[in-house]
């Protein structure tokens, strides 16, 4: 009876050191080791309708990759809400995968943990050279002046998806260039009994991209040139009210817009209850809906005046996925040969064809299927009138300062409450409080 | 006095009554004494493993200037002393400002949300204490949204209470004509009641229970007592139902107080990680400012604080319902 017991409590005393042990984390060599050269694993960002078509493209690509390097590849697709939350704590513990997939605003945010790889000449070189990739999508790879801290994989800008039926019903023969034409033609179609324009009002990073956009157009930024935070800059004021206002005050978007946070304006679109979305590369996320691409028609999200391009003409943030690697992995090989493969010509054309996105690799990007149809006008709006958002350490915390503001801002236009300059200001002033001090 | 004991207790306790040859051997009381100690061990272990590490880590974080250029080997984040304190605590300025806004929302949503669950779950369950036809039924409907997954429940009430297609708006503006316009549940002012309305739905089937089981504990000669004297249902209740459910009450709204006051799950899920101004409850507010604007130090002052108060509010609260009652016969 006691050589039981004692047995027993040597069992317990062995399992609680194993999971002290398994607690202490894992190795933080700094460089990236060999010791697992058969095997890595990836962390893929759900970019499909649902993790299991990001499966679907992505493991056939992964045999391929298995097949010429004898690599196996165990993918897990992680949802956005969740995505970053997970990188902080593989980041913490050092248990994370060797390859993975960020935001591309995430970059600098990311860089500044010091957990993935740098992206440096020599390690550029073994991938086929930092030429390949095209110059937009490399300023949202990490802090200007530092070495990447991430390869460009998938492109994408803002375009405006519009509705070609209600268009015609309403008697408008083109899509609107400028925001007077959009608030315009918005009315025209509102007395044909459609809802105009769609907007995520309480999606942080929606809001983020959009009143970016509208603040290079009004020749505003939301940070100094030595990266302090600039919220309640008059530009940039008035760029997030003239966002707000098309709630507030032009009345384009509906007000119940206001709470969406879920893609729920893409689905209004698809089933034909509103005219136009402001939205990044949302073609096979309105197929997966039933909306055919006959369906509906893609221009440049409008400016200000005249015609999109640099400068005040911009009309998007540069979107994208980026291809990580944690410093630390086990496989420093095979992860370099896994992002040049993912990165290389054909998979590039394979992804990007998958989920309608344009690829940043330059000689993928000319080729013509993605110089047609509802790519042309994304694939123009990156190469002329794309701004990559601010490459800041706090960036992540600025989406999230900022994104509030404009939802806490689009619930008070909802409400019916007055929106004027002084309560935008108000609001980006607290933003700006929020942000971590220096 | 400790050396000559337990050798006497093995002399005591040897059937034969024979001295062991050799060395004395001490078990006895030690063993006996120890024994416990030794079956706690492996829960105390786990506790310190799982609650106390942690804890110290929290605090010892707290003392540090945390962010993302040190979350990869916190343990060289440089020591910022008081400061993370400082800025929670100064309420002039935002975060502080923030952080005692949050604060009260929570004090408030919490005194309601127990006020109502403990209301409605003894009102249940007193209704319930007569046996009828389809009581068994009942008592199972009744437990339903405690049984439910809690993301399931709650992402349930995010559709109801969606402006356009939501259920609460068809009702109360469709169908009842209560309001001029649909209402906004998910944003802006309402949203306090509508967080305050799931958490009353998903907490009061536990009260119920636990009133329930008191119930059982009350022996039904004094209701019959009461009748015969003439008390009627109101009297019974406030002269033997609710003074004999005292010790369980106090259980019930000490447990519900802390499970409210620090409930992460119900408004995550209701709106996400930047809740409403309105219904800005602690629990989100704390984990926003460690994990969505990566301050963690900051979070983790914050956590020490919450913690302190929990401890104050559960101190206070045991020392003043515990006072005048007898120790229990052993």
């Amino acid at each position: 009876m006691r050589r039981t017991r004692a047995a027993a409590a040597g069992a317990v005393a062995v399992s609680l050191m194993t999971l002290v042990t398994a607690c202490g984390g894992g190795s933080s060599t700094s460089g990236g080791s060999n010791d697992s050269p058969k095997t890595l694993t990836y962390w893929a960002s759900n970019q499909g309708a649902g993790v299991e078509v990001d499966k679907k493209v992505l493991q056939p690509e992964l045999d391929k990759f298995e097949k010429q390097t004898g690599i196996k590849v165990k993918v897990e697709v992680v949802p956005w809400s969740d995505l970053l939350n997970r990188i902080l704590t593989a980041t913490t513990s050092g248990q994370g995968p060797d390859v993975l997939n960020i935001g591309n605003t995430w970059s600098a945010s990311l860089q500044a943990t010091g957990a993935l790889l740098p992206w440096n000449a020599k390690n550029f070189a073994a991938i086929g050279g930092k030429d390949r990739f095209v110059d937009s999508a490399l300023g949202s790879t990490g802090a200007q002046g530092q070495d990447p801290a991430a390869v460009p994989l998938y492109s994408m800008s803002y375009a405006l998806y519009y509705n070609k039926q209600i268009f015609a019903d309403a008697g408008i023969t083109k899509p609107p260039a400028t925001w007077d034409e959009l608030i315009a033609d918005g009315k025209k179609i509102q007395a044909k009994g459609k809802s105009a324009l769609g907007a995520e009002g309480a999606n942080l990073s929606e809001n983020i991209h959009h009143v970016f956009v509208f603040a290079q157009q009004h020749g505003g930024d939301f940070f100094t040139p030595d990266g302090k935070p600039d919220f309640t800059d008059d530009n940039v004021v008035a760029a997030v009210k003239q966002y707000v206002d098309l709630m507030a005050k032009d009345k384009v978007i509906p007000t119940g817009d206001a709470e969406y946070a879920q893609n729920q304006s893409v689905s209004d679109f698809a089933k034909g209850k509103q005219a136009m979305l402001l939205w990044q590369s949302a073609s096979s996320n309105l197929k997966s809906q039933g909306m055919s691409e006959d369906k509906y028609g893609i221009a440049p999200v409008p400016v200000q005046s005249g015609t999109p391009g640099p400068g005040s003409q911009v009309n998007s943030a540069v979107m994208g996925i980026n291809l990580a690697v944690f410093k630390n992995t086990d496989n420093i090989d095979g992860a370099k040969k896994f992002v040049k493969f993912m990165t290389g010509d054909a998979e590039q054309k394979i992804l990007n064809t998958a989920y309608s996105s344009i690829p940043p690799v330059k000689s993928v990007q000319a080729e013509s299927v993605f110089s047609s149809g509802t790519n042309e006008v994304l694939k123009d709006t990156l190469a002329t009138s794309a701004a990559a958002l601010p490459q800041v350490a706090d960036e992540s915390q600025f989406e999230t300062a900022v994104g509030t503001a404009v939802k806490d801002l689009f619930a008070d236009a909802a409400a019916g409450r007055p929106v004027t300059t002084d309560s935008v200001k108000a609001a980006l002033e607290k933003a700006q409080q929020q942000m971590p001090a220096k | 006095m400790t050396t000559t004991a337990p050798a006497e207790t093995a002399v005591d306790h040897n059937p034969s009554g024979a001295a062991h040859p050799g060395p004395r051997r001490r078990p006895g009381r030690i063993r006996r004494i120890g024994l416990p100690y030794l079956l706690l061990l492996p829960a105390l272990l786990l506790e310190l493993l799982v609650h106390l590490v942690p804890m110290v880590i929290g605090i010892v974080m707290s003392f540090k200037e945390l962010t993302q250029f040190y979350i990869r080997d916190w343990g060289t984040a440089p020591w910022s002393g008081l400061d993370n304190y400082r800025v929670s605590v100064d309420f002039d300025a935002p975060v502080g400002e923030a952080l005692l806004h949050s604060f009260l929302v929570t004090v408030a949503f919490t005194l309601l949300s127990v006020g109502l669950c403990w209301l409605v779950g003894t009102a249940a369950a007193v209704f319930l204490q007569d046996t009828f036809r389809g009581r068994g039924l009942l008592r199972a409907l009744f437990l339903v949204p405690y049984a439910l997954p809690v993301y399931a429940a709650v992402i349930t009430w995010v559709f109801m209470f969606q402006h356009d297609n939501g259920l609460v708006n068809h009702v109360l503006h469709d169908q009842l004509h209560l309001t001029d316009k649909p209402s906004f549940w998910l944003i802006g002012d309402n949203s306090f009641w509508a967080l305050l309305t799931v958490s009353v739905w998903k907490g009061w089937p536990f009260a119920f229970l636990i009133v329930m089981a008191g119930l059982q504990n009350i022996p039904g000669e004094l209701y019959e007592a009461a009748a015969l004297d003439g008390a009627g249902m109101w009297q019974q209740l406030r002269r033997i139902t609710l003074p004999s459910l005292r010790s369980v009450n106090q259980v019930l709204l000490l447990v519900l107080f802390l499970w409210t006051f620090n409930d992460f799950n119900t408004p995550f899920v209701l709106f996400g990680k930047s809740a409403p101004e309105a219904a800005d409850l602690i629990s989100v507010h704390i984990y926003q400012a460690s994990f969505v604007t990566w301050n963690f130090g900051t979070g983790s002052a914050m956590s020490v604080l919450l913690l302190l108060f929990l401890l104050v509010v559960t101190g206070v609260y045991l020392l003043l319902t515990s006072r005048g009652r007898k120790p229990a016969d052993v």
